[in-house]
This record gives C-alpha cells, sequence and structure tokens, in this order.
C-alpha cells in the first residue's frame, strides 16, 4: 500500500511541475519553436537582458506588486482590527461586503474599475494600476488577519493596559506579534496576486506602466518569443532559491529554540 | 531572508547594467537637423503597437526606440496589444492618451469615421516620400490624410508538403475529408468569414445578410474537420508537423517555412485578404510633432528596413526595399506577383449590424448548441436562491438546537 501512496505523490508532482520543467529546458533551445530541439543555448538569456520592453515590463510588474501589496497590507490590516471589534448585523455586513470582491469575476470588477477611473478623470498608469491591485488585494489580507485576531486569547490586551501600558505601544508590542503570521500571510498572498494579475490590470493599465502579463499577452498574434520562457526561468529559480533559503532559516531557528528549551529543562531538573 | 532579498537585488542590478550596456547602431538618417527640434524639451511620446512588431536590438539589429530616444531626446512609452479591438477600446474608454497608434485598415476607417484620428501634417513628415507609390493611397484612407503605411501581408494556406498530395490552389482543400482532423483554422472571425466568403466567390466585406449565413453554413461543415481553431498556436503546430494545412499570414508562414522545410505556402486562385497596417496619431495627441517626428524617424529607410526584417512581414516603404536581401525580395511569399495583390481584397469597416451579425454566427460556430442558454441560466439562479434559503434554514435549526441546550 505504501508504495501506492508515494507514486500517487510522484503523481501529482509531476502534474504540478512538469509543465514548469518543460518551459525551463526549452529556454535552453537554440530553436524559436517550443516544438523542435536543434541544440543547447543562453542565447535568450541574453537577449532578454537587452530587451527593454520585457525589462520594463517587469519593474513595473515588480513596482506595482510591492507598492500595493504593502498599503494592501496596512489597509487590510487596521481593517481585520476594526472588524474583530464589531458586533451584530453591521459586521455581517461588512464582512460581505468584503467577500465580495473575492467572489466576483475579475473581468467585472476589472471593467467597473476603469469606468470608475474614467469617471474620475484619472489618467491611466501607475497610480490607477496601484489604486486596483490594493481593491483586489484587501480582502485576502482581511480573511488571513481576522481568523489570527479570533485565536488570540484577548486578556493579553487588557493585561498589557493593566500593566501601564498605552494603547498604541501595546498594540505593537502585543497584539502586532500576535498576528503577524497572518499579516506576513496576506502580505504574500497580495504580492503573489498583484504580480500575476492580468485581467483587471489589462482594464486599468496606461502608456508608462505596461505589466508583464500585458506584454505576453501581446505577443500572442505573432508569436510568444522564447525569451519568455527564460525570464520565467529566472523567476522560478530565484523563487525556489528564497523558499529554500527561508526553510533552513527556519529549520535552524527551530532547532536553536528547541535547544533551548531543551537546556532550560535539563537546568531545571 | 535578509540574504535572499540581497541576491535578488543583485540579479536586478546584474540585469539593469547589462540593459545599460546595450549597444545600438547609429542610423543614417536624411536629415539629422530635423531631429534636433526637441533634443532638450524633455518632452516624452506615448506609442502604441503591437506585440514583437518592431526591431528592437535583438541579435545586433537596430533598436529602433533606444534610437529614436538618443536621436532626437524625446523619451519613447511604448506600449503593446494583441488586437485591433483591443487598441479600439483603449482610445474610445479615454483612459489613457497615446501619441502614435498602429491600426490596421478596417479599424483605421472606423477611426476616421468617428473622429478619433487626427489629420496628418506632411510638412512634418519628409521621409514619406519614401513610401511606395501603390501605398501612397489606400482603400481605407484615400487621401493618406490620416495614416502612413508600415507593414502590409497576405493571407494564404501554410501547408505539411509530406501529408499533402495535389497541388493547393484552392480554399476548397480546407473543406477536404482526406485531411479531416489534419485542418487549423483561424481563431478569429473576421479572418474566418473571409476564407469562407472567398470560397463562396463572395466580397469579404459583404453586408448581405443571406452571403454571411451561408459563409457561417460552409465553416459549420468544416468545424468537424478542423483540429483546432488557432492564433499563434498555429507556429509549433506546423513546425511539429502535426497539422497539414493551416491559413495564415504570408510574412508568418515564410518564418515557419524557415524553420522547417516540409512547409510550403500557397494563395489561393479565389483571391486573398491583403492587410496593411498603418502609423497614424489619434485625436487628442499632447505631442502632435513629435509624434510626426517619430512617423517620420519610423518611414526612413533603414529604420523601416530594421523593422520589416524583424518582423518578417512586406514593406510599403521603397526605400526599405533597396536595403533588402534579394532573397527576400525574390520570395513570393513576402512579395507575391501584381495579379495575386491585384485580386485579393482589403477588409473595409462594416456597419454595426454586420460586426453583431458576425459575432452572433461565430458563437454558433464555436458552440455547437446555443439555446441551452435560454434554460441554464435561470435554472442556475433558481438553485442558487434554493441552496441559499437551505443554507439559511439549516443554520438557523441549528441555532435552536445550541439553544435548547
Amino acid at each position: 500500500m505504501k508504495w501506492l501512496s508515494r507514486s500517487y505523490t510522484w503523481v501529482v508532482m509531476t502534474f504540478l511541475y512538469a509543465p514548469i520543467l518543460v518551459l525551463i529546458a526549452y529556454s535552453f533551445n537554440a530553436n524559436k519553436s517550443r516544438g523542435i530541439w536543434t541544440g543547447f543555448t543562453f542565447h535568450w538569456y541574453k537577449e532578454l537582458l537587452g530587451n527593454s520592453l520585457i525589462m520594463q515590463s517587469l519593474v513595473n510588474t515588480l513596482i506595482i506588486a510591492v507598492i500595493s501589496s504593502l498599503l494592501a497590507t496596512l489597509l487590510g490590516t487596521m481593517a481585520a482590527l476594526g472588524l474583530h471589534g464589531m458586533r451584530g448585523p453591521s459586521k455581517s455586513l461588512i464582512m460581505n461586503i468584503t467577500y465580495l470582491p473575492v467572489i466576483n469575476p475579475e473581468i467585472v470588477t476589472g471593467v467597473s474599475l476603469m469606468l470608475l477611473f474614467v469617471l474620475f478623470r484619472l489618467e491611466f498608469g501607475f497610480t490607477t494600476l496601484i489604486l486596483a491591485h490594493i481593491t483586489f488585494n484587501v480582502p485576502y489580507v482581511i480573511l488571513n488577519v481576522l481568523p489570527k485576531l479570533r485565536q488570540m486569547d484577548p486578556n493579553l490586551y487588557e493585561a498589557a493596559e493593566d500593566l501601564g501600558c498605552p494603547p498604541v505601544p501595546s498594540f505593537f508590542r502585543v497584539v502586532l506579534p500576535e498576528i503577524a503570521p497572518g499579516v506576513i500571510t496576506g502580505l504574500l498572498m497580495s504580492f503573489t496576486f498583484s504580480l500575476d494579475d492580468f485581467i483587471i490590470s489589462y482594464f486599468v493599465s496606461g502608456t508608462t506602466s505596461q505589466t508583464l502579463p500585458i506584454t505576453i499577452y501581446s505577443m500572442t498574434r505573432k508569436k510568444v518569443s522564447p525569451e519568455i520562457n527564460a525570464l520565467s526561468a529566472i523567476i522560478f529559480v530565484v523563487v525556489l532559491v528564497v523558499l529554500i533559503i527561508v526553510n533552513i532559516n527556519d529549520a535552524r531557528i527551530e532547532k536553536k529554540n528547541r535547544r533551548k528549551v531543551g537546556d532550560s529543562f535539563e537546568k531545571k531538573f | 531572508m535578509k540574504r535572499s532579498f540581497s541576491l535578488f537585488l543583485a540579479i536586478l542590478m546584474l540585469a539593469s547594467f547589462a540593459l545599460s550596456i546595450t549597444a545600438f547602431a547609429v542610423v543614417e538618417v536624411e536629415d539629422t537637423n530635423y531631429y534636433t527640434k526637441y533634443k532638450d524639451a524633455g518632452i516624452s511620446i506615448s506609442v502604441y503597437n503591437w506585440g514583437e512588431y518592431i526591431s528592437d536590438g535583438s541579435d545586433n539589429a537596430l533598436d529602433v526606440n533606444a534610437a529614436f530616444e538618443q536621436l532626437t531626446g524625446i523619451t519613447v512609452n511604448y506600449s503593446t496589444f494583441a488586437t485591433n479591438e483591443e487598441l479600439y477600446a483603449k482610445i474610445k474608454g479615454g483612459g489613457a492618451s497615446y501619441d502614435v497608434i498602429i491600426p490596421s485598415d478596417y479599424m483605421i476607417t472606423r477611426m476616421i469615421n468617428e473622429g478619433m484620428l487626427a489629420k496628418l501634417d506632411y510638412n512634418n513628415i519628409p521621409a514619406a516620400k519614401n513610401i511606395a507609390d501603390n501605398f501612397k493611397s489606400n482603400q481605407f484612407d484615400p487621401e493618406a490624410a490620416y495614416s502612413v503605411p508600415y507593414a502590409w501581408g497576405t493571407v494564404g494556406i501554410v501547408y505539411n508538403t509530406d501529408m499533402v498530395t495535389g497541388p493547393v490552389d484552392s480554399w476548397d482543400i480546407l473543406w477536404d475529408e482526406t485531411y479531416s482532423g489534419n485542418i487549423l483554422m483561424f481563431g478569429n472571425p473576421r479572418d474566418a468569414f473571409g476564407i469562407a466568403l472567398l470560397r463562396l466567390g463572395y466580397s469579404i466585406n459583404t453586408e448581405d445578410e443571406t452571403q454571411l449565413r451561408q459563409a457561417a453554413d460552409e465553416l459549420k461543415k468544416q468545424k468537424p474537420l478542423v483540429q483546432a481553431y488557432v492564433m499563434d498556436e498555429i507556429f509549433d503546430k506546423m513546425q511539429g508537423n502535426e497539422a497539414a494545412l493551416a491559413p495564415y499570414y504570408a510574412g508568418d508562414a515564410y518564418t515557419m517555412i524557415a524553420e522547417n522545410d516540409k512547409l510550403a505556402f500557397a494563395i489561393p486562385q479565389e483571391g486573398t485578404n491583403i492587410f496593411v497596417d498603418a502609423l497614424c496619431i489619434p485625436k487628442g495627441s499632447q505631442q502632435k510633432e513629435a509624434a510626426e517626428m517619430y512617423i517620420n524617424f519610423m518611414c526612413e529607410g533603414e529604420v523601416a528596413a530594421a523593422n520589416i526584417e524583424y518582423i518578417g512581414y512586406s514593406s510599403p516603404n521603397a526605400a526599405a526595399l533597396e536595403l533588402l536581401d534579394e532573397e527576400i525580395l525574390n520570395s513570393p511569399i513576402i512579395y507575391p506577383a501584381t495579379e495575386v495583390i491585384g485580386k485579393a481584397e482589403e477588409f473595409l469597416h462594416l456597419s454595426d449590424e454586420t460586426n453583431k451579425l458576425l459575432d452572433a454566427l461565430w458563437t454558433e460556430i464555436r458552440t455547437n448548441d446555443t439555446n441551452f442558454l435560454n434554460w441554464a441560466m435561470p435554472l442556475l439562479l433558481l438553485v442558487a436562491i434554493v441552496a441559499a434559503f437551505v443554507i439559511i434554514s439549516l443554520r438557523k435549526r441549528r441555532k435552536k438546537r445550541q439553544q435548547l441546550y
């Protein structure tokens, strides 16, 4: 039975990662086509660095993702704190309004944001993109932070205040560390959503702010350039390296903590 | 975490460094003085072009936008689109203002009719004299008051000589049952209907409902034989010998044949569609003169040649043609004989009713049975309402039970 469960895991892994591996393999293909392998080359990586349109789009995407996810996290965390303190029907009303953008089809959000920005005569560009990204990111932050607030012992904050800590420092010293995992998850989720959003950005992007997904999409009349394979490979490797480093770091901290606990345990007895 | 971040920064820095050292060749232009007007003005123009439709410096070719910036001191904000309709929506929406756009023939007519384009001042575009005589006046813009042609091409059939026996000289072959499952077809309505109409001997710009319905019937008949409705996937499928026949644009066919020598290209005798993409300035451009400078730059022989070599389509620019390789100029695929072009038809702007009919017929072709929408939507709504009621009543009952204990 064990081999069955193990092979099942591998099948799932293959389905998830085979496409990415194929893409990485073809980023080294000397031929422009995705069907024929003619030789190994770093050509597309070199071309990628020289392609100002793709690099500019990448930089735009990263700037928008960083700014919008940070602002969305700030806004979302504050909203979650407020929601946590609310009671009764007004709370459920606000909660439902919060859920709405999550279940709303992206294209509806995109078109309505476009109409809104046109109505307010905002020039499409970085501002509109960042505003739009914050809009669809905030709910994810709220949904990540609220459960953490619910899990938190409400007496902790009161205890801090009882001990003479003013409200603001006691929030930063007591509440924030408790909900930090939720806040960070929300931040990372909004960063990811912002990074690969196409539909909403498509409607609100302007002359100076084309993001990477839009650039790739616009290549489909002619042919998506293999430089995109190279770029995807680089992004995949960077993310993988970051994840590995974070995991190793976590493991080390845990080991250290365990040793500390062990030490104090030994000292006691 | 810190270390990974600095690694990331290092990669970014490396990338930007590589960007800054990319060398671009200096272009030879006719009149360097002309380009000095805005040298230190610090202005910028926004250009909206098709994706992969400009020489971008790859393979040591000319980086057109960088060369323009270096020459004139004008910053180019460059962005890209995939379809004419997308371009139209962006301009019509009014959220962004562009200075140079490159729509195709029928879209140019539509934009002229709706007053969306600005008249060009040819005093600022002296290099427009490079445009070949046969492209100085086009059906879509008879006096060339609004547009300067950038690239053109025809539609024909790409086929695999190993899989197709017999001559390919008619659109009929796309309806031939011997190639069932090996035929690819255009994934957009205008091109697909164009082929069906040509096959029936009608104009590709017909507004006659019976003719259009007849064409739709033909496309429905063809559907069981079609392997897939595609656009750019065609490259991989044809180069990988996965399909035998596909209608596509001539310049792209040339690229495919260069990769796979079993492929060939033919323009059917019934006639074909010729398309022209042209440079225009939308009304409301804040930098019209700088935009005209950009258009002029695109008309310079060397620039136009670099662009057309990158795109692989045909050039309307006589000065560029002189700079191109003999091999390309003599290719009957990219520069077909005059008789072929004489028989080719441009797409014209259709009325709103015809466009709507086309869309409706296309949906009908692609989805076998659209009648289900009539009952499926109300049913879905009903199910959602019932589900909501059930959930609410279940919750209420549970709450009551909890209160009991």
